[in-house]
């Protein structure tokens, strides 16, 4: 990873509400992502990790302004340094940011593969592209001929990431794109993952899952309730819970099975539950009086970023 | 479904042969249901043949009405009618009708020609219409437009056909007169001299209530099924790659919305039938769905036990024909082998 590179994605304050009706007139807000910061640079992958619930899926949809209807948002957005309004949301999706498509409905079940993966460009070159591709990543050439329910379980992965692959997207952001996969498979895709990071291009990887984000990406973004607890590189994971700085990371990390398996008590608060101070704090070791005052900023400490007032 | 290997040629020649066996199993014991439902229904009419046979001579004895029930086989038990009936047909013979005083065959032939016409260009033009408005609904789903196109669609999709014909029929033939009142050529002009506009004309108004009635459904059926697509994931996934409405309103959403489209049109023949019943009563259009109507109420067993026939064959095509469509297009049931 170069600390030097200039950044690809800048995430700054983000946050992610959405207008709910409680009753006949009472209208209610419901705050699925409050103050969400990461950068993404070329040629590194960021693991953006959390648990179900904590709205992972709704990031990758708001840096490419696909959030649902009814969703708002605000903070600042920024790719290679310049706002992403609406419009150059548009504009950029699929030149510059793709997402990496997560599983085998994300294809059209009636089209074949290869005009599929080609995109609309009907032009030869593309076509040449796209049998370089699936080359490159071991499909068999007559695999564009197949339907989507052809496809093995193996043969769908390649085909999926193929799509990011075949473009000229510099950001990819891939959105748990290993869910059902077998220890190996995911590897895998994260191997190809890590190739495009090779090539000079950013990802932006969410997932449920810490360890295979520890094995593959740079740094990791530990996602609670909505929010960035804390920013670290994937070595701190590595070295254990004294080199990591937030009570959640740490308790993810001996909820790994070969470092105890120790599942702390407790559930992760909904959605929209309105708290006055830290989010942590009712499941947290370290909880004092001052934590329930009032949400902690995010502040650095031992290069890496932390949202809690007893982080040392 | 088979992935592995193609199916050997006799395999498919003993599967299709099976096929074809069960599907005119089907179509035989449907017609008898059908058949057999129909003349029971109207062996318990209260209507007396011989009584509409003679209506307005009064001088028919009492022996000769006799005769004539005699003549029909109308004493005998409704089982052996029933049996006589299906035994005639089996020869190729459909009776003749009491009511036109003519072969069965040759009423329905006549008239099949006037429905089909009727029903065609209802049917092109209701699925066309429906098509088209229900994919504009559905890529603007939610809009004003989207809100207001719905309701109507609702609306019209709740009004009866025979009211819905002579509303048109008051406001078209007789406010405006645009339109002739009724029958498929002028009046006493014998069929032979009706030049085609005439009969166009003719047919101008009754397609257009059966086609009012049936778009409606088609359209509201078209924008659940595009509104359906447009949330996949896969559409999701084109927005995200850069793709704009119409771009993936051509290239996922006719794709995955047509087939269900063209199945449900076949399979609506049904309807359609039902509405030219309706539809040509209330125009006097001499076609099957009048016949009916005439036969039902007159007793007319021959008749009416021959139209039902041809209507439930009819209506067995068009789903049969949506079957073999759903079969044949959709690759995930017709690739056998990679």
């Amino acid at each position: 990873m170069d600390i030097n590179a200039a950044p690809l994605l800048e995430v700054d304050g983000l946050w992610v509400r959405f207008g709910r009706t409680r009753g006949r007139f009472a209208q209610g807000q419901l705050e699925a992502i409050r103050d969400l910061s990461l950068t993404v640079r070329a040629g590194e992958i960021v693991a953006v990790v959390g648990a179900s619930g904590a709205g992972k899926s709704l990031l990758a949809q708001a840096v490419m302004g696909l959030l649902p209807t009814g969703a708002t948002m605000g903070g600042a957005l920024r790719y290679k340094g310049q706002p992403l309004t609406p419009k150059r949301q548009r504009q950029l999706r699929g030149r510059e940011m793709a997402l990496v498509p997560q599983a085998i409905t994300w294809l059209d079940p009636l089209m074949r593969v290869g005009p599929q993966v080609r995109g609309g460009d009907n032009r030869p070159q593309q076509a040449e592209r796209q049998r370089a591709v699936f080359a490159r990543l071991g499909l068999a050439p007559q695999t564009e001929r197949l339907y989507p329910f052809q496809l093995s379980g193996g043969m769908a992965r390649r085909v999926l990431l193929s799509t990011a692959v075949i473009g000229t997207a510099q950001l990819l952001i891939a959105d748990e794109p290993t869910p059902g996969m077998a220890p190996g498979q995911a590897a895998e895709a994260l191997g190809i993952l890590r190739q495009l990071a090779h090539d000079g291009r950013g990802v932006l990887l969410i997932t449920h899952d810490l360890e295979l984000a520890v094995r593959f990406a740079g740094s990791i973004v530990v996602f609670y309730a909505g929010t960035t607890v804390e920013e670290a590189l994937a070595a701190d994971f590595a070295a254990g819970p004294a080199a990591l700085r937030h009570p959640y990371s740490q308790a993810l990390w001996r909820a790994l099975p070969q470092n105890g398996f120790e599942a702390t008590a407790g559930s992760q608060p909904h959605a929209g539950t309105p708290l006055p101070g830290c989010l942590y704090a009712p499941r947290c070791p370290l909880m004092t009086a001052a934590c329930t005052q009032q949400n902690p900023p995010l502040r650095a400490l031992r290069g890496g970023m932390v949202r809690c007032i007893h982080a040392t | 479904m088979e992935l592995t290997g193609a199916p050997t040629k006799a395999g498919t020649a003993k599967r299709v042969a099976w096929a074809v066996a069960k599907t005119l199993l089907r179509a035989v014991s449907l017609v008898l249901a059908a058949t057999l439902v129909a003349f029971v229904l109207v062996s318990l009419s209260p209507v007396d043949p011989v009584q509409q046979y003679v209506l307005g001579a009064d001088a028919v004895s009492a022996e000769q009405r006799e005769a004539i029930a005699d003549y029909w086989g109308l004493d005998d038990p409704p089982v052996q009618r029933y049996l006589n009936w299906l035994g005639a047909l089996l020869r190729g013979d459909m009776g003749t009708s009491l009511l036109y005083r003519q072969p069965v065959a040759a009423v329905i032939a006549q008239r099949f020609m006037n429905t089909l016409a009727l029903m065609l260009t209802a049917w092109v033009f209701s699925g066309l219409i429906g098509f088209a408005l229900g994919c504009l609904m559905g890529m603007w789903q939610g809009s004003w437009a989207d809100g207001i196109l719905r309701r109507l669609c609702l609306a019209l999709s709740s009004v009866p056909t025979f009211w819905l014909g002579m509303v048109f029929l008051l406001v078209f033939a007789v406010g405006l007169g645009w339109f002739p009142v009724g029958f498929s050529g002028p009046i006493g002009m014998a069929d032979g001299d009706v030049t085609l506009w005439q009969r166009l004309h003719h047919l101008a108004l009754p397609a257009l209530t059966l086609c009012f009635v049936s778009f409606a459904g088609v359209a509201l059926h078209t924008r659940q099924k595009l509104v359906d697509v447009l949330q996949t994931d896969y559409v999701l996934f084109a927005r995200a790659r850069g793709a704009g409405r119409w771009h993936i309103l051509k290239r996922h959403g006719l794709r995955n919305i047509a087939l269900p489209a063209v199945t449900l049109q076949f399979a609506a023949f049904a309807e359609l039938f039902g509405g030219s019943i309706l539809a040509e009563n209330v125009f006097s259009y001499p076609g099957l769905g009048s016949a009916v109507a005439a036969a039902g109420l007159n007793s007319d067993v021959p008749l009416l036990l021959g139209i039902t026939l041809v209507s439930t064959l009819f209506v067995f095509t068009g789903n049969l024909v949506a079957n073999i469509l759903t079969r044949v297009v959709d690759p995930r049931t017709r690739v056998n082998g990679a």
